[in-house]
């Protein structure tokens, strides 16, 4: 599977990027129309600003290899940057609050040129120990200078401050809406730029300096200097979220600098896919999902997410935008059809399955943990009962069931997949033939 | 003036000398092989010259400047280019894009990030014309990891080349490739080095005689002889150390077949 995936490769056409790029505008326009509750849109302002984040971080993991284990430290410094800026204008400075997003960038690119002056120095294993461990004196820090972290409370301010025209015609940021388009304006520009830079001559040297370090020096490139250009960048575009979070918020405590937030970055951002530009959106709309959605619904979520991630790690190392990328490339070679029903099979099987198991795992919780609120439970609706012994046989027989059909109609699909793949092979082989 | 000058170099790793004062001065525009024994310290000297290792002791002159313990980057900036012995590429970029790669710093981009690629016509254009000269124009957009081998040797090739280094070192480029392709990729690196200066580690004497002008046979760290193919044939100090017979009827073999092609 992994060769398959270092032959894909995501160029439109420039008729197709022009379509791409309105459809995501479009998109980014039209979707608080859908989004009918304040809950919905609360959830879109914070997937805008997720995307950043980890298209930000996507720059460092997918175009230059480095694998940071503290990108937290520059999402929350811009923040808490960003802040005290808010709480400057609301004081009577003369900025206008739409331009705080960029002072938390200009505070990501000014802590990225600090700190990562020391991360930069080593490639590879070393370069992720040595963002660990100064994600972790960050961390302790903000709990050192209580003045400019506001200890364990940490710092507030108000969004509605300040002045400027804009604000004269309506601007205030008083409704959510307006932080929502606030976001989505900056998410669209940050999208643009990044993906521009991936097009550059910094940008292509930093995919020759995850590729092979050492030939990249031999053809004249200072890859310690490169590892600096792209944590800075990826710095700029941090702290650009954490700015925007300084504004959705309203608010900056410690925990935004934690390695927690930083390892979020880094799961959702590979489960999305660290192998295309656009793999990190969808890897934040999965991260707001999982945080807020699922961690409604269930109190065991985080063992799913770990679960997920555990089976993209193994099955599909390029993320879900891989698997969107691997079937677009059977629609093109007219190979997307005959899987259809493999497909539908496989999913169908695939979550009776996921019922048996989620059912054991509930009513485990419901035992363990929720044991004050009774033992009765529903999963998905089906209503069962954590203290009777039918409810954890059906779960299993459901499960084993579920599982055997699943892996049946799993084997077929698998085959259908090959058969594809050998006719996709050949007309390749043909169309380079072909070129003279 | 020398392009490429090696004064009294040596190289030890802990107590162990590899290179034992080597003394060899290469002429503009000459083609020079570097035989010897397995051991003998050929891949080492060159990872002296292109910076890979730093040298113990003695000096690397580039044009007559001083390059010695200089870090890769540096050395390749001043128009020195080297090949590797095991395939060093970058692995999951395309044809073009490695050799877009490989020409960016000299093509005076360094690290911009305000123009994009497509927009360096000339930068374009003399890829696509390396990557024709190579043999490798269909497999343009290919990942270099799913080329065959002798398509990477080509490629390995085409990255040390495409920054337009005067003097270009060669670590065994046709290491692993069968004889009719041998033949085939000796004429692409005579025809894409044309003018420049080349070093060559080689051990296949028909590649040797068809690309060098001067020999220069390394034994134990040092340089035994330096002259045309056919002084270092007659050098009994070399006989010597290829223990006689074996080399000269293998280099008579070789001269042969070198003169034919």
């Amino acid at each position: 599977m992994s060769s398959i995936l270092k032959a894909l490769h995501f160029k439109p056409l420039d008729g197709v990027r022009i379509v791409v790029w309105s459809a995501f505008a479009l998109i980014l326009l039209l979707m608080p129309l859908a989004a009918q509750s304040s809950f919905a849109l609360t959830l879109l302002c914070l997937t805008g600003i997720a995307a950043i984040a980890c298209m930000s971080y996507n720059m460092l993991l997918g175009q230059a290899g480095m694998l940071s284990f503290g990108h937290a430290v520059y999402t929350g410094l811009g923040t808490f940057v960003a802040i005290h800026a808010m709480n400057k204008i609301v004081g009577g400075w003369w900025v206008p609050m739409w331009l705080i997003p960029l002072v938390g960038g200009f505070a990501g690119l000014a802590f990225g040129a600090l700190l990562g002056y020391v991360t930069t120095r080593k490639a590879g294993t070393p370069f992720s120990m040595i963002t660990l461990g100064v994600g972790e004196l960050v961390f302790a820090a903000a709990l050192m200078f209580p003045e400019f972290f506001g200890g364990e409370a940490g710092i507030n301010s108000n969004r509605t401050g300040g002045s400027g025209w804009l604000k004269d015609m309506g601007l205030t940021f008083g409704p959510q809406i307006q932080v929502y388009y606030l976001i989505a304006i900056y998410l669209f520009i940050c999208t643009a730029a990044m993906y521009a830079f991936t097009q550059t001559p910094l940008g292509r040297i930093a995919n020759a300096v995850r590729d092979n370090a050492e030939r990249a020096e031999f053809v004249g490139y200072d890859t310690r200097w490169v590892r600096y250009l792209i944590v800075m960048a990826s710095s700029f575009f941090a702290g650009i979220a954490g700015g925007l979070t300084a504004i959705n918020v309203e608010a900056a405590t410690a925990d935004l600098l934690h390695g927690v937030r930083s390892g979020g970055y880094l799961l959702f951002t590979f489960l999305g896919g660290v192998g295309f530009f656009f793999g990190p959106i969808i890897g934040s709309i999965l991260l707001v999902f999982a945080l807020v959605v699922l961690s409604e619904f269930t109190k065991a979520w985080q063992l799913y997410v770990g679960i997920i991630f555990l089976i993209m790690v193994v099955f599909a190392p390029g993320g879900f935008s891989a698997l969107i990328m691997l079937n677009l490339r059977r629609v093109k070679y007219g190979e997307w059809r005959k899987m259809r029903w493999p497909y539908v099979g496989m999913f169908f099987f695939g979550l009776i399955a996921l019922w048996g198991f989620a059912a054991l795992v509930e009513m485990a919780y419901q035992i363990q943990v929720a044991a004050g609120s009774g033992t009765a439970l529903t999963v998905a609706r089906i209503p069962l009962d954590a203290a009777s012994t039918s409810s954890w046989l059906i779960a299993v027989a459901v499960l084993i069931a579920g599982g055997v059909a699943f892996e049946v109609s799993r084997r077929k699909f698998q085959r259908v997949w090959n058969e594809g793949e050998e006719h996709i092979a050949e007309a390749i082989k043909k169309a380079e033939a072909a070129i003279v | 003036m020398y392009a490429l000058e090696l004064q009294n170099l040596t190289k030890n790793f802990g107590k162990t000398a590899i290179i034992r004062g080597v003394n060899l001065a290469v002429k503009k525009g000459e083609r020079v092989a570097v035989i010897g024994p397995n051991g003998a310290g050929k891949s080492t000297l060159f990872n002296l010259i292109s910076g890979r290792f730093e040298p113990s002791s003695g000096n690397i002159k580039l044009h007559g400047q001083d390059i010695t313990g200089k870090r890769p980057y540096e050395i390749s900036r001043r128009g020195l280019a080297r090949s590797f012995q095991i395939t060093n590429i970058f692995s999951r970029l395309s044809v073009f894009e490695n050799l877009r790669c490989a020409a960016l710093f000299a093509s005076g981009q360094k690290y911009s990030f305000w123009k994009p690629l497509s927009k360096l016509d000339a930068l374009n254009d003399r890829t696509e014309a390396l990557m024709a000269s190579l043999e490798l124009k269909r497999r343009r957009d290919v990942p270099a990891s799913l080329l065959t081998y002798s398509e990477q040797r080509a490629l390995e090739v085409g990255l040390t080349i495409a920054g337009g280094g005067d003097v270009i070192l060669l670590d065994e480029p046709t290491a692993g490739m069968s004889h009719s392709e041998t033949d085939r990729f000796v004429h692409l690196i005579r025809s894409v080095t044309v003018g420049k200066t080349l070093l060559t580690v080689e051990h296949d004497m028909g590649v040797v005689f068809g690309l060098a002008d001067r020999i220069a046979v390394l034994v134990y760290g040092e340089v035994i002889a330096f002259d045309t193919p056919e002084k270092v044939r007659a050098d009994p100090k070399v006989k010597e150390a290829y223990l006689g017979a074996v080399l000269d009827a293998d280099m008579n073999h070789a001269a042969m077949a070198g003169a034919a092609a």
